[in-house]
């Protein structure tokens, strides 16, 4: 495309996206005579450049926008709403006609007729003055400094001025590009053509309109050229890496300080090029008023928006990644949260006004993001049933949920409580492409909700993407780097626990962390399926990296655990970017290249977390599943002598085990001391009445416990032994009469009865959920 | 008059093999590579070539030669295929020929079908044949090959 029309579209887009902000500025103060200035010169300067570009229909439709625009400048006529929805429409046509340049190459089929006639016919209660009044600067005054161009030489100001005769500037001129040396002003007052004084007082000008303008200390960069940029910085960085590696084995002091030296001018170099590619958060927010002041006119509701941490920095790929999830977020807010004003009155609440407040800030080498408003928030009860209705989780864990988990169950995919569908939300599709695209840039959300006072959305975003701290293991010889985001903990397990600690059930290796169970993914057995299991899987070291997944934890058991090193993240070629295992690859220290391990595509890989999503995608689109239809993780255990039981592992607080000796007794109760309380013991099989075992112990000789946690005071359930985690799907059957049991179901091909853990607890403790209400009134 | 086309060429197991010099970024000497797990065995490995990490095919398996023997370390031959870089391992490099187009052929139909698939034109020089690969098959066709694994 040509340059120039390149230019006047960059030039464009930048303005209008001011002018949006600017006109619903204006609406709140309609008289303020600046901004309707900086509008119209915005206008004005699209009318004059298509109008010399040829862009006919634009100009026809900027110059009837630039007159109603002058009008009102003079205050001929003051805005009203209906005026700035015509302007606002205004925009947008030449926005649609600015983008259709850029894409097709003209302005498109359009007719704009309707839109130039409501814009002049606005004009009207006082249609003499569009005509009085040319566009333009206004000849008879003398030019202010904002209609002064900021280039604008000596000689135009004076012109402008109307002190000087455009020949004498033009002789000047003329005079000077012979040869003389005096600057323009010196020969017009030696020809006495203008006075010293105003001389003067031009230069004066042209140096306040220098002053306010930014061009001179600005330039226009391609993001390609920074994009290209960056990666030469990494290429140092790597350098830099090799050079320190190899430096760290020599004696010579010279090189180690040159090296060092190195080290740190590549940090400040790589600090600095990441700077450039850095853009204030403003620059997306800047839209939002615009978006808001429309979806709340059209719901009829008042909604105020207020910014804190405009100018918070973020890497321009992390911008264009955050700006659609965020905007989503936005019109969420205002669509759903934000009441109509009779409603806040009803609640109690001021009925303009209302909030919504958008805040980032940095911390901790991420930036928060939190978008509150002060609406209606979320109906907590109604989200749950929605859930257990479409499949997406069931009846018992969603009575189990925190209202934190609950809040955030409208991140799942087919779930909106919005009563109706509008256009702008409430279609169940969004809030889960909210998550996955912040997922996939390595960020997450939250969110928090209190019924009738309002809700805030917490995004947490990482700074770049293009350097990132890593971790590097080894396997099987070779490196990997994981990226430091998903890494929780290490764990290293030697001799001895080596071998005891990692419970291998049926080919599902479990850990038990802090009495938590980690299921165990063997990363060579991921990276190398048709490999024999070789040695290594009972070697004397274990070396368990603990993940987080799309909220699920699991550890990664590799070979050797290294370092952790900034690594510079590249794309894999096209012949690899199918395997879901990698997210990319990157230079080491010594030159040899490293893959970047895809935590989650890992985890999904080894079936550490289930595909819940698709699943409930698709369940949606196959009406509501059937309760129990999906994929659940259950805790298989024995209780008695063969009862054969599973509860769901969400459910599960830890796994302890206690000597019998360390069993005490409180009245009835059977209890034991379990981290500063005294926790009451229910043996599962006692409740039941089932036959006991004849082991009632484990061949441990310990006395296995599940203890159950409910608002910080815990419960533990006495089994038999624990058998096993499966993560089924698999559907109730004969649904039980009796207390502590929902029914059975066929898990690993064997009837299994299901626990209802909670009527297993009332059954035993009768008190024991009152107690924690009644803690929580208290 | 005959029109010349340039070509580089290179060695795998004896046969001499070449492709189009337009296509060639440069050719380098054997390079340490990465293996890459859950990949097609044609693809050896990544090698960083300057900061630039690209994906480096082995002709030999490619085109259904033995292995060559461990001790013998292959060249890399960059080029440049369907948008991307990447590396052919070969035995040996030859020179660069010219060659006029007058020569060529197509590749007999009794070529091994990895061959023929892959062998663009066959030239009969003056003491040998020179067959000519295309490069976008033979970086594409690994893509097939790996759904087949």
């Amino acid at each position: 495309m040509d340059d120039l029309i390149r230019e006047f579209l960059l030039e464009s887009y930048e303005n209008l996206d001011r002018l949006d902000q600017e006109f619903v500025k204006l609406e709140t103060e309609p008289g303020n005579l600046e901004l309707l200035k900086s509008i119209f010169r915005t206008i004005h300067t699209i009318k004059g450049t298509c109008g010399f570009l040829g862009f006919s229909k634009l100009e026809a439709l900027t110059h009837a926008g630039e007159n109603l625009l002058s009008v009102l400048r003079d205050g001929h006529l003051t805005l009203n709403s209906e005026i700035t929805t015509a302007l606002l429409a205004m925009v947008d046509a030449v926005r649609q006609m600015l983008s259709s340049i850029d894409t097709v190459g003209d302005e498109g089929e359009r007719d704009d007729q309707e839109l130039i006639t409501t814009l002049a016919r606005l004009l009207l209660p006082e249609p003499a003055a569009a005509n009085e009044e040319p566009p333009g600067p206004k000849a008879e005054q003398p030019a202010k400094n904002d209609e002064l161009h900021p280039e604008a030489n000596i000689g135009e100001i004076l012109i402008k001025r109307k002190t000087v005769k455009v020949i004498d500037v033009y002789d000047a001129v003329q005079q000077q590009q012979e040869g003389d040396p005096r600057h323009v002003g010196e020969i017009l007052v030696e020809k006495g053509s203008v006075k010293p004084q105003d001389v003067l007082e031009a230069l004066n000008l042209q140096q306040q309109v220098r002053a306010g303008s930014t061009s001179d200390s600005t330039i226009r960069v391609e993001v390609s050229q920074l994009d290209r940029l960056m990666n030469r910085v990494g290429e140092l960085v790597l350098l830099r890496n090799q050079i320190l590696q190899f430096s760290n084995s020599t004696e010579d002091s010279g090189l180690l300080a040159t090296s060092q030296r190195l080290n740190l001018i590549t940090t400040e170099l790589q600090e600095g090029v990441m700077k450039t590619r850095m853009q204030p958060i403003g620059n997306i927010w800047s839209k939002f008023p615009r978006t808001v002041r429309d979806v709340a006119t059209s719901f009829g509701k008042k909604v105020r928006i207020e910014m804190e941490g405009k100018e918070t920095e973020l890497d321009k790929t992390i911008i264009e990644a955050i700006k659609d999830p965020l905007t989503h977020i936005v019109r969420n807010s205002v669509d759903h949260g934000i009441e109509t004003p009779d409603r806040r009155v009803a609640a109690g609440k001021p009925p303009e006004g209302l909030l919504l407040l958008l805040r980032s800030y940095h911390e901790g080498g991420q930036v928060n993001i939190e978008i509150s408003d002060d609406g209606a928030g979320l109906d907590l009860e109604k989200i749950r049933r929605k859930a257990v209705e479409k499949g997406a989780i069931s009846a018992e864990h969603s009575a189990r949920m925190s209202e934190r988990e609950a809040a955030n169950l409208i991140f799942l995919p087919g779930l909106s409580t919005a009563e109706k569908v509008t256009n702008v939300s409430g279609r169940g599709v969004g809030m889960d492409v909210v998550r996955t695209n912040i997922d996939k840039i390595g960020g997450s959300v939250d969110v928090q909700s209190k019924l009738g006072a309002g809700t805030t959305v917490r995004m947490k975003i990482p700074l770049t993407l293009a350097i990132i701290p890593a971790l590097i293991v080894t396997n099987n010889g070779d490196r990997y780097a994981i990226p430091q985001i998903s890494l929780l903990e290490l764990v290293r397990l030697e001799g001895q626990e080596a071998q005891k600690r990692i419970e291998s059930v049926q080919g599902a290796p479990v850990y038990r962390l802090r009495g938590r169970l980690l299921p165990l993914v063997y990363l060579d057995r991921e990276l190398r399926p048709d490999a024999a299991p070789d040695e290594t899987a009972k070697s004397a070291v274990v070396n368990i990296v603990v993940l987080q997944a799309d909220e699920r934890q699991f550890g990664l058991v590799v070979d050797e655990i290294n370092d952790t090193e900034e690594i510079v993240v590249k794309p894999l070629g096209k012949q690899l970017k199918g395997i879901k295992s990698f997210a990319g690859s990157t230079i080491m220290g010594d030159g040899r290249v490293a893959l970047i391990l895809d935590v989650l595509g890992l985890a999904q890989s080894a079936n550490v977390v289930g595909e819940s999503r698709e699943h409930a995608a698709v369940g949606k689109e196959a009406g509501a599943a059937a309760l129990g239809g999906q994929k659940q993780t259950m805790l298989l255990l024995q209780c008695g002598a063969e009862g054969r039981m599973a509860m769901e592992l969400s459910l599960v607080a830890r796994l302890e085990e206690f000597k019998p000796e360390t069993i005490e007794k409180a009245g009835d109760q059977q209890v034991v001391q379990y981290r500063g309380e005294i926790m009451p013991l229910i043996r599962i099989s006692d409740v039941l009445r089932l036959p006991h075992g004849n082991t009632p112990h484990d061949d441990t000789g310990m006395t296995q416990v599940v203890v159950f946690s409910d608002d910080g005071h815990s419960v533990g359930l006495v089994v038999d032994r624990i058998l096993d985690i499966v993560e089924e799907s698999f559907v109730r059957q004969q649904p039980s009469k009796r207390e502590g049991l929902f029914g059975s179901a066929v898990i690993q091909q064997k009837v299994t009865d299901l626990l209802d853990v909670h009527s297993l607890i009332r059954t035993a403790i009768p008190g024991f959920f009152d107690a924690q209400h009644a803690h929580q009134e208290q | 008059m005959a029109i010349a086309q340039q070509f580089c060429t290179f060695f795998i197991d004896k046969q001499f093999f070449a492709v189009p010099v337009q296509q060639v970024q440069e050719v380098i000497r054997y390079q340490e590579m990465t293996r890459v797990p859950l990949v097609p065995p044609v693809i050896r490995g990544l090698i960083n070539l300057r900061g630039q990490i690209v994906v480096a095919f082995d002709l030999r398996r490619r085109l259904g030669y033995p292995d060559r023997p461990d001790d013998q370390k292959p060249m890399n031959v960059v080029v440049r295929a369907d948008g991307e870089t990447v590396s052919f391992l070969v035995d040996e490099i030859g020179d660069v020929i010219e060659v006029e187009e007058d020569c060529a052929e197509h590749p007999p139909e009794t070529l091994r079908a990895e061959m023929r698939e892959l062998v663009k034109e066959v030239f009969k020089l003056k003491d040998h044949l020179l067959l000519v690969l295309d490069t976008e098959r033979t970086v594409n066709g690994a893509e097939s090959l790996q759904k087949r694994h």
